[in-house]
């Protein structure tokens, strides 16, 4: 395809990509060096029948003046990166000179926002993505395992927690887990312990947000396993069995080796969609037990007081945790695609 | 159905358990859902005993009926939700079309290009795509109030056209490198120009493939909560951040099963969805996958 034709066809996406995926990111990063501008402060005088008095007002209209005449706010530098909401480098100094073990400095880091929210993305990717994979995997063996007749309205139900909006699937499951829900009273009554309630235990939260992100992911890679299953070569797993190999060895040599390509490319999808997970704290409204990194964001723009440069910060380091999240990845492909042209 | 694959009666046993356990697990909390949002909260939430929710004990005490439509009236009358799912419809079909467009025209350029440059706009498109959605909106929201772009359809539309590029242009370079280059090459022998061929000889047989796309574009449109909820203002809601919003004011009122009707009534067109475009999804599914 000549260049200029190409140039042509590919304006409008690439345009597109430019003006709101890669302007923004440069947009997030000069607002990230920037801080809201204090209030104007004026002395006022006040004298009254009883002499006068000093005291301090804030000029509304300066300070709408000023706002409007500099709407990035004043050159911070990296101050919002070491505040405590973010970096927090003087609070973690601090906590690393008091505490006496790694448990203690531990606790004391999950004290500070910026860490709580990454301890809990890793976390939930770190769990999730491989859980994820593995039951997939389990679903698709075991539809494959079931009568022809079975598999159309399986794989119909299986894509309904998948296909779902988020923010709807995490209520569902929410309001069936809450304490006056189905599942919570039947958590109740299995633990034995009538006042048993996730929503109120952090620990339970953090389960309770992984069990939704297995529920609504595994059925992606169970539809990729099965339809990669459906290529398997049967002369394989025939000469397989013929020289003895068991069931379970036939999945080992045979089955997965030949599915491997497909786990790459599931892994990747799973790890950027997971380090963004974002929907359901909203909606098992969490974020008092988990916040993520998304979540932070969100929550700092929401709300009375737009705090844009925090959040602009927090946008930043989440998008340098994509990127090394993703360098293994990226590499990888390159690399493939390298070796292709 | 060859030897290989035949299975011992225990092993076809626990196949069938595990599937029928996690079939539970998938459709019973929507069944489960469905069926509570016909009752009043004191059944759906119920503190006496869970087996008021199934026979709608306060339900019959309430409204004299085991079925009520009340949560529906009340979002969508009442709430005006019906507003909300204009505003989504709209959205939908425009991010659809216009994504679809773009997308079309891209995908078959990188398909077509032989060069090193195309494999590195994909490569772009791809980290694009890692983004976090709300790691950008944080850089649009003080542009857009500079400029009085917030809190329109218009510009939602556009930020969820160009959030949705990246997977369209994957999806759809995968559809177009399966169309032979025979076919296109052929016609620009016989004289056409390059866009010609593209609308005379693959246009034509390219819809499988869009339609595929097309669904989960459409998707990610009717999905979607961080863009919407953070840049359309109060009437100009879709459903999503409309049915967040219910959490806020309803649970103060008492009333989450204006929540739970709206849950239902976003979830019932998907279903549909699924029922006429099954075949689609799961090849759109596997298409990256497979195909590389």
């Amino acid at each position: 395809m000549k260049h200029s034709s190409f140039f042509w066809f590919v304006l409008p996406s690439a345009l597109l990509m430019l003006t709101f995926i890669a302007f923004p990111i440069v947009s997030v990063v000069t607002q990230s060096l920037y801080q809201e501008h204090e209030q104007v402060l004026i002395e006022v005088e006040n004298c009254g029948p009883f002499g006068c008095t000093q005291s301090t007002t804030v000029d509304t209209q300066a300070t709408e003046a000023l706002r409007a005449a500099q709407p990035l706010g004043q050159w911070a530098g990296l101050d919002i990166y070491k505040d405590r909401n973010h970096l927090a480098f003087a609070e973690v100094g601090e906590a690393w000179a008091s505490s006496v073990s790694m448990r203690d400095f531990a606790g004391s880091l999950m004290n500070l926002p910026f860490y709580d929210a990454i301890a809990f993305t890793l976390t939930y990717t770190a769990v999730v993505t491989p859980l994820t994979i593995i039951f997939g995997f389990l679903i698709a063996i075991g539809v494959n395992a079931v009568a022809r007749t079975m598999r159309g309205p399986t794989i119909f139900l299986s894509l309904l927690p998948m296909i779902v909006t988020p923010i709807v699937g995490a209520l569902v499951l929410f309001w069936m887990v809450d304490a006056r829900g189905v599942l919570g009273a039947g958590l109740q009554w299995l633990a034995d312990d009538p006042n048993l309630s996730v929503k109120a235990s952090t620990p339970l939260t953090w389960i309770m947000l992984m069990v939704y992100g297995i529920w609504s992911s595994a059925p992606f890679a169970f539809i990729v396993y099965y339809a990669g299953l459906q290529t398997v070569n049967t002369d394989t797993l025939e000469a397989a069995m013929i020289d003895g190999a068991t069931r379970w060895q036939r999945i080992r040599y045979v089955v997965i080796p030949h599915l491997v390509p497909l786990t790459t490319f599931i892994a990747l999808i799973q790890l950027m969609d997971n380090f963004r997970v974002f929907e359901p704290i909203v909606s098992f409204s969490a974020q008092a037990h988990a916040r993520s990194l998304s979540f932070a964001i969100f929550n700092d723009l929401g709300g009375e007081t737009r705090l844009l440069s925090s959040a602009a910060a927090t946008s930043v380091l989440t998008i340098i945790g994509v990127a090394i999240l993703l360098s293994p990845v990226l590499v990888r492909t390159w690399r493939d695609f390298g070796k292709a042209r | 159905m060859s030897k290989a694959t035949r299975l011992s009666p225990t092993t076809k046993i626990m196949a069938y358990g595990f599937l029928g356990l996690w079939l539970v697990m998938a459709a019973f909390p929507f069944i489960w859902t469905l069926w509570g949002s016909f009752k009043v909260e004191g059944d759906f939430f119920s503190k006496a005993d869970w087996a008021n929710s199934l026979f709608g004990t306060l339900t019959i005490a309430e409204t004299g009926g085991s079925f009520t439509g009340d949560g529906y009236y009340g979002a969508w009358i009442q709430e005006e939700f019906w507003r909300a799912a204009l505003n989504t419809f709209i959205v939908c079909v425009c991010v659809v079309t216009i994504s679809l467009t773009c997308g079309t025209l891209g995908g078959y350029a990188l398909s077509r290009s032989t060069y090193r440059y195309a494999f590195w706009f994909l490569l772009f498109a791809l980290m694009f795509r890692a983004m976090p959605p709300l790691t950008l909106v944080s850089g649009y929201l003080l542009p857009f109030f500079e400029w009085n772009l917030w809190g329109h359809l218009s510009t939602t539309i556009i930020v969820l056209v160009a959030i949705n590029q990246p997977f369209t242009l994957w999806m759809l370079h995968a559809f177009f490198k399966n169309i032979p280059t025979d076919l296109d090459e052929s016609a620009m022998v016989d004289g056409c120009t390059r866009f010609q061929a593209f609308r005379h000889v693959i246009i034509p047989v390219m819809w499988p493939g869009v339609i595929t796309t097309g669904l989960f574009s459409f998707l990610l449109a009717y999905n979607d909560f961080a863009v919407t909820t953070m840049l359309l203002s109060k009437e100009n809601q879709t459903m999503v951040p409309k049915l967040v919003s219910f959490l806020g004011t309803t649970q103060t009122k008492g009333n989450v099963m204006f929540a739970v009707a709206a849950v239902v009534s976003i979830t019932a067109p998907l279903f549909i969805m699924i029922i006429f475009f099954q075949k689609q999804i799961v090849s759109g599914l596997t298409a990256g996958a497979v195909k590389g």
